[in-house]
């Protein structure tokens, strides 16, 4: 029954997973261009955000589509209109990869302040949080969605750390401050990637409970 | 206020088991839908409420239906005042071969309501209630059999309307119509339910997501589960109602 | 024309039929022709004012006496059998559980005894009603005898009709909390009106026809009657007995035109009949 429906809503997931692992790879990328000082790098991450804007349009129409044609209901419906809300969070992330890329670009020399360690892990745990979200989306998986969540702690933890170091830096050298901002830019974005991960999240909860941030919807 | 309230009524035809410990209770002014694949008891159920299920011949019933505390399944009732208080809409629209005006006139008539004063006032109210006055009010002895679909539909709802009826059993009312019809036949039901209490059969899911305001979903003689309409239709408890509802049954 | 010829090239199949069936309506249409035509033609020239004269005997044989006969065998036949049959025939497709036994026997019973010769109905008739009990050769003999005959048809004639009104109506009728008598009268009953007509038209044509089962019941005197308890025979049977006779073929001639015009006549009535019951 509805062979045909539920093909959509496949493709509807594929495509899904697709721009996630897009924005994954602009979150990898722009961190390791600011690791290895590569502006090339970097503007090949700015340059790839039109391709995921365009995979937000593509899910759009999908999902527009589906509402019109199929008319979902119940759990049809919430997972259709989740992919809604959550692709613009993802688009959101994304624009955060490209202006992350867009400082790299800018500036050179950061390496100097920076504790290397601490941006690639926050790069690490924040491509991880919205590749979980996403594939909590597809699995239907609630727990996974949770952990997403609070894993959001972890990022802001980090973030905290990042500041204090860039803080320390500057007590020690004032000169610095213009790479210390930037920087602090740039961990100020990867912690909203976290945050957008959360709102993502929250979306999966939704589309398999039918509960948005413990509430009902109507 | 419970305007129907349904208790553990079971209905047999000959051997078969048509309807299996159903509970339910009917708000007054509310639209009450019957939702469930074909032959899962929903219009037995519907027929149960008027008792037209008398005139099946082996057709046995036990259990209690009570139309304002009082059980309508008891032998003293009297089964014609009992379908003057719930009137019944069919599935496909039976104006009788007549006029329209005496289409409208046959039930007050049965009832002995006299007088061609009455009988007029009584034709334009009934009319004017199933939303189809405008149309009709030139050519009321006209044969109602020379109407469109929707326009015997409605004037059947006007003739189930002139005998002052407290409830309102619809059959499948729009499975014959036309969208442009069907859509005047909901809107209709909305505005009627602020005197009656309606209760409806239908096999399109988005017409008891539209306008009724309770669902059940029956399967194979049983109420799997009844709730109020918005909450059945996003977050339904039982497997099978979600696997009916989203098309994905059987 | 060319039109057909062309459809006959390329469906040989369909031309064939259409062929077959235009021939069998030539048929057809030619035999009531011919039939009519032969009446008429050796009947009209044969009427004269003497056939309608009020007294029959063996040098004027008036056909007159044998007119006011058939009608009164009509009207009565049917005063028995139409009540009893459409009667019996609203009980059974509106009061009676259908597709019970009862239901399935009477319709056997019925749909039986229309199919047998009109012959036995007159021996029946003439042993129970002229013998057994003694009202020997007489127009009440012979009604009862044809009520008898055309009985089954009107119960099945008039049950058909009445099932053919859609059920929808009348549950419409039971929905609006009217009872059993009155869905009968004011739904069923008026659009199944022009049905029964059918099936009274039908049975008026055959006690205007019949012969067999008279002669035995109603006898052959050919003169008015003074009762329904007299002997009296119709213009079939007037007919049968002239041809029969072989002295005043002439005469028989003249009277099958009569008859002709008197079983369209009341056809024509009984449609009238019919359009204004379903009308109204």
């Amino acid at each position: 029954m509805r062979r045909v429906f539920d093909k959509q809503l496949e493709e509807l997931e594929q495509t899904m997973i697709a721009m996630g692992s897009m924005i994954e790879e602009a979150i990898d990328k722009a961190c390791q261009a600011l690791l290895d000082d590569n502006t090339e790098l970097a503007r090949s991450v700015m340059e790839k955000d039109v391709a995921v804007d365009q995979k937000e349009r593509e899910i759009e129409g999908m999902c527009l589509r589906l509402l019109l044609k199929q008319q979902p209901i119940a759990n049809d419906l919430r997972k259709v209109s989740s992919a809604l809300k959550m692709i613009t969070d993802m688009e959101r992330v994304g624009d955060q990869a490209a202006d992350i890329s867009e400082i790299v670009t800018m500036q050179s020399g950061m390496n100097a302040v920076l504790s290397k360690q601490l941006m690639q892990r926050m790069a690490q745990e924040t491509a991880k949080m919205v590749h979980s979200a996403i594939d909590a989306y597809v699995a239907d998986d609630v727990d996974l969605a949770r952990e997403v969540m609070a894993t959001d702690d972890v990022v802001d933890d980090l973030f905290t750390q990042i500041k204090q170091e860039l803080i320390q830096h500057l007590s020690r050298d004032a000169s610095l401050g213009q790479q210390a901002l930037d920087l602090l830019m740039i961990a100020k974005y990867y912690e909203r990637i976290g945050d957008h991960a959360v709102n993502i999240g929250e979306w999966v909860e939704f589309s398999v409970t039918g509960m948005y941030k413990g509430e009902e919807l109507q | 206020m419970d305007k129907l309230k349904i208790d553990h009524l079971d209905l047999y035809y000959e051997q078969f088991h048509a309807l299996k410990d159903v509970n339910l209770t009917i708000q007054r002014n509310a639209i009450a839908a019957f939702i469930g694949p074909s032959g899962c008891g929903k219009s037995t159920l519907l027929k149960t409420l008027n008792r037209m299920n008398d005139l099946i011949p082996g057709c046995k019933i036990t259990g209690e239906v009570k139309l304002d505390g009082e059980n309508i399944l008891a032998p003293d009732t009297d089964v014609n005042l009992l379908r003057k208080r719930v009137g019944m809409v069919f599935q496909k629209p039976n104006p009788f071969p007549m006029s329209i005006y005496d289409n409208i006139c046959y039930g007050p008539r049965t009832h002995g309501v006299r007088g061609r004063a009455r009988l007029d006032e009584l034709v334009e109210t009934s009319l004017r209630n199933a939303a189809i006055w405008e149309e009709l009010k030139d050519r009321l002895n006209k044969s109602a059999m020379s109407l469109s679909g929707g326009q015997q539909q409605r004037l059947c709802i006007a003739r189930a309307l002139a005998v002052q009826p407290e409830v309102l059993l619809m059959d499948e009312p729009t499975s014959a119509l036309d969208p442009i019809s069907t859509a005047k036949i909901e809107e209709l039901a909305m505005t009627l339910k602020e005197k009656y209490t309606i209760v409806m059969v239908t096999h399109n899911m988005q017409q008891a997501l539209r306008i009724s305001d309770q669902t059940s979903f029956f399967l194979l003689g049983e109420i799997v589960e009844t709730g109020e309409t918005e909450r059945l239709f996003s977050k339904p408890r039982d497997k099978r109602t979600e696997e009916y509802i989203t098309g994905r049954f059987g | 024309m060319r039109r057909y010829i062309q459809n006959f090239r390329r469906y040989p199949g369909s031309g064939l039929l259409h062929l077959i069936c235009t021939v069998s309506m030539g048929l057809v249409a030619g035999t009531f022709l011919l039939l009519v035509g032969y009446i008429l033609i050796t009947g009209v020239p044969e009427l004269k004012w003497s056939l309608f004269s009020l007294e029959y005997n063996s040098d004027n044989v008036s056909l007159f006496p044998a007119l006011v006969n058939t009608l009164l065998m009509t009207g009565l036949s049917l005063l028995i059998a139409a009540p009893l049959g459409i009667g019996g025939a609203i009980y059974l497709a509106e009061y009676a559980n259908r597709g019970s036994k009862l239901v399935k026997a009477v319709r056997l019973t019925a749909e039986t005894l229309s199919g047998i010769p009109s012959i036995l109905y007159g021996l029946f008739g003439m042993m129970f009603f002229v013998t057994s009990l003694k009202w020997s050769y007489s127009l009440l003999a012979g009604g009862m005898t044809l009520a008898i005959m055309i009985l089954p048809l009107i119960l099945r004639t008039t049950e058909e009709a009445l099932l053919s009104i859609p059920d929808s109506y009348r549950e419409g009728s039971f929905g609006l909390g009217a009872g059993r008598l009155r869905t009968v009268m004011k739904i069923v009953l008026p659009p199944a009106g022009s049905g029964i007509l059918a099936g009274i038209i039908l049975a008026i044509g055959r006690v205007v026809g019949e012969t067999a089962a008279l002669i035995y019941t109603a006898g052959t005197v050919g003169n008015l009657p003074d009762s329904l308890m007299s002997s009296g025979r119709t213009l079939a049977v007037h007919m049968y007995v002239l041809s029969g006779e072989g002295l005043h073929v002439k005469e028989a001639s003249a009277t099958a035109v009569v008859l002709l015009v008197i079983v369209a006549g009341m056809n024509a009535l009984s449609a009238a009949v019919a359009k204004k019951l379903t009308k109204g």
